[in-house]
């Protein structure tokens, strides 16, 4: 039996006559939902680019023959010191080849696992490189181009020059930036590298990769896996790293597990290699909650403060609403609507500030060595946000204006008309 | 004739500071028609009686029936249901909604009550504003009217649901003279001309002789 259209036009005209009370508890709520959408787009637009920056290049899971000392030495094999207590001195590691055995069937077994977006093979390997005299110790990896570019995003750090060059020059080479600045070197120019083994071999720079590890473009660059097989004289199926890349990154620590068991290699999932990476995304994101419940919490008390107030002023408005046949209820609920057109209001003022703050935050620049794609503040503009944000700002309206409202429904009018 | 309002064997005791008798064992009628008026000390528990008989104040023993019907023991939302359609107030200050106009505080109850559309209950709300001559200030906020029309406003708001019963708490305690005597012949006006029962709680006396009955209080109880 409520009768919303006059309960709300009694609620709009007490929120109109009070306009800046209104205007700024709406203000509390759109500044508190604003500076929420706008930090956690910030903030996640970072923990992303961050994320990305790391887990863009980083394989799945690493498949590679490890050196290591064998779990079982030869003294336990003797079956006559079974009962003794056998200590061996200066273990050495097992000599083994670096190259996957078999490598070319397993990179076909796991393409064929549906779980596996990719399995890339790679060559790595110690060269130097060569200029006049001097002579730069560094690493040579061979890849497949195309396919590093279109599963681990290649071509964002390759700053001048593109993977096709690569993948189309017999004897490219994509040159680390650093190697490239030390040596004065430029696209088009030849450099020459030497494997450990010896030899000399020119190969043309096509390109120039940066990573952001200043370390890592100092010493690494990338050419054909053909190419490296040629220069350490290796046969086509010498493969000594299989980088996997999944649908589903959760499932590489079981995959992983399987692969060492069947194929007796080393294969490292990003969990394991990253755990401490993990762990920085993970209180990154805490902070970010914390920080955001806080702004709306704070927003939700302004609203229960200027309800509050605005109750006590209407204490005679109350008690004759309740003399001329308004029940508690209708008093409530025009008490909290108050506070949802309050709730409303703010809340889509605040999705149009936190729309316009990250719109703008978007456009402003951001350069870095260390991140050679970006060029200005990332900023994750997910509508999901918007959702929580516009949710919560109605939720701690309601709750907000829920307690005083249920104070205005308790008021005995016969108090305040014969308090008089 | 009918019985509008009958009280029967009601008891009030006030709790605190200190229990209080305060009412004890009223028992009366209000007939259809009938204009009374409830006369005593200050502190006899003639208002109190008065907000028993109202609905609003429900910490009473004993039975109270409106049109017959038993009233105590009702919820709190069908007794706002009830003071909505048969019963009119009229207070001593005069508690209009300041912050509207004149004819939206005589529309509220109606259009609370929700029986007739906005253009009826519009149409209503004027007629009664004209039957009380003060038509002319329907637009006018209620804060910027005086004081007897304010009441006069009040007095239409409480018959804008054509309600069964009429009740006031000293209305004419705040006006002067001349108002006063305005606001009982509108009463006097309503009860012969349109057969309403009005029930006035009142300190004046020359008011109260003018009715068609007085009750007496002293100490809680009706001296007849």
């Amino acid at each position: 039996m409520t009768n919303w259209s006059i309960i709300l036009s009694i609620a709009k005209t007490h929120l109109l006559t009070k306009i800046k009370q209104t205007s700024i508890a709406a203000l509390g709520v759109t500044f508190g939902i604003g500076s929420y959408i706008t930090l956690v787009c910030f903030m996640t637009g970072l923990n992303t680019m961050l994320d990305n920056l790391m887990l863009n290049q980083t394989p799945h899971i690493h498949i590679y023959n490890e050196i290591e000392p064998s779990k079982k030495q030869p003294v336990s094999l003797y079956d006559n010191h079974n009962n003794s207590f056998n200590v061996i001195h200066s273990i050495k590691p097992k000599l083994s080849q670096k190259k996957i055995h078999n490598a070319l069937p397993i990179i076909k077994y796991l393409e064929n696992d549906i779980k596996v977006r990719g399995a890339l093979p790679q060559v790595k390997t110690q060269i130097f490189y060569i200029a006049g005299s001097i002579e730069l110790g560094g690493n040579l990896i061979g890849i497949n181009p195309m396919n590093e570019a279109k599963y681990f995003n290649m071509g964002d750090y390759i700053v001048e020059g593109a993977a096709e060059a690569l993948q189309n020059t017999d004897n490219g080479i994509l040159l680390g930036i650093g190697i490239a600045k030390k040596m004065a070197l430029k696209i088009g120019d030849r450099v020459q590298v030497s494997p450990i083994n010896g030899g000399v071999f020119p190969l043309k720079i096509v390109g120039f990769y940066q990573s952001g590890v200043a370390d890592l473009d100092a010493v690494q660059s990338f050419t054909n896996i053909k190419t490296v097989q040629r220069i350490l004289g290796e046969a086509n199926n010498y493969i000594t790293d299989i980088n996997v890349k999944l649908y589903d990154m959760e499932k590489a620590i079981p995959l992983a597990k399987k692969i060492e068991q069947q194929f007796k290699l080393k294969a490292i999932d990003i969990k394991t290699a990253n755990a401490q990476f993990e762990t920085g995304t993970t209180v990154r994101n805490l902070i970010t909650y914390a920080v955001s419940i806080t702004l709306l919490i704070v927003a939700g008390f302004g609203i229960y403060n200027i309800l509050n107030m605005l109750i006590y002023e209407k204490m005679n408005d109350i008690a004759i609403l309740k003399a001329t046949g308004f029940s508690g209820k209708d008093v409530q609920f025009i008490f909290m609507s108050q506070a949802m057109i309050i709730g409303f209001v703010g809340g889509v003022l605040g999705l149009l500030i936190g729309f316009g703050l990250t719109s703008l935050i978007e456009t402003i620049p951001f350069k870095t060595e260390a991140l050679p794609t970006v060029e200005t503040y990332p900023i994750n503009k997910d509508p999901l946000y918007f959702i929580i944000g516009f949710s919560f700002a109605m939720l701690s309206t309601f709750l907000a204006g829920y307690l005083p409202s249920r104070k205005a429904k308790k008021i005995d009018p016969v108090k305040i008309i014969r308090g008089q | 004739m009918s019985i509008v309002l009958e009280a029967k064997h009601i008891n009030k005791y006030f709790k605190k500071p200190v229990k209080f008798h305060v009412l004890k064992d009223i028992s009366f009628q209000i007939k259809k028609g009938e204009f009374a008026s409830i006369m005593g000390k200050s502190g006899c528990g003639k208002s109190t009686l008065l907000y028993i008989l109202s609905t609003m104040d429900t910490d009473y023993e004993g039975e109270l029936y409106l049109n017959n019907q038993l009233v105590s023991g009702q919820d709190s939302t069908h007794l706002s249901y009830l003071r909505n359609k048969h019963i009119g107030f009229v207070f001593q200050f005069h508690y209009l909604l300041s912050e509207f106009s004149v004819l939206e505080n005589v529309m509220l109850p109606a259009k609370k009550l929700a029986e007739k559309s906005f253009q009826e209950i519009e149409h209503n709300a004027i007629q009664k504003l004209k039957m009380l001559n003060i038509e002319h200030l329907a637009y006018k906020k209620a804060s910027q009217v005086s004081g007897g029309e304010k009441q006069r406003v009040a007095i239409a708001r409480a018959l804008i649901n054509d309600p069964s019963i009429i009740m006031g708490d000293e209305p004419t305690g705040n006006l002067d003279s001349h108002n006063a005597g305005n606001v009982f012949n509108i009463f006097k006006q309503l009860s012969y001309e349109q057969g309403l029962s009005l029930l006035i709680v009142t300190h004046d006396e020359d008011f109260a002789n003018k009715t068609d009955r007085i009750i007496q209080m002293e100490d809680g109880k009706i001296l007849l």
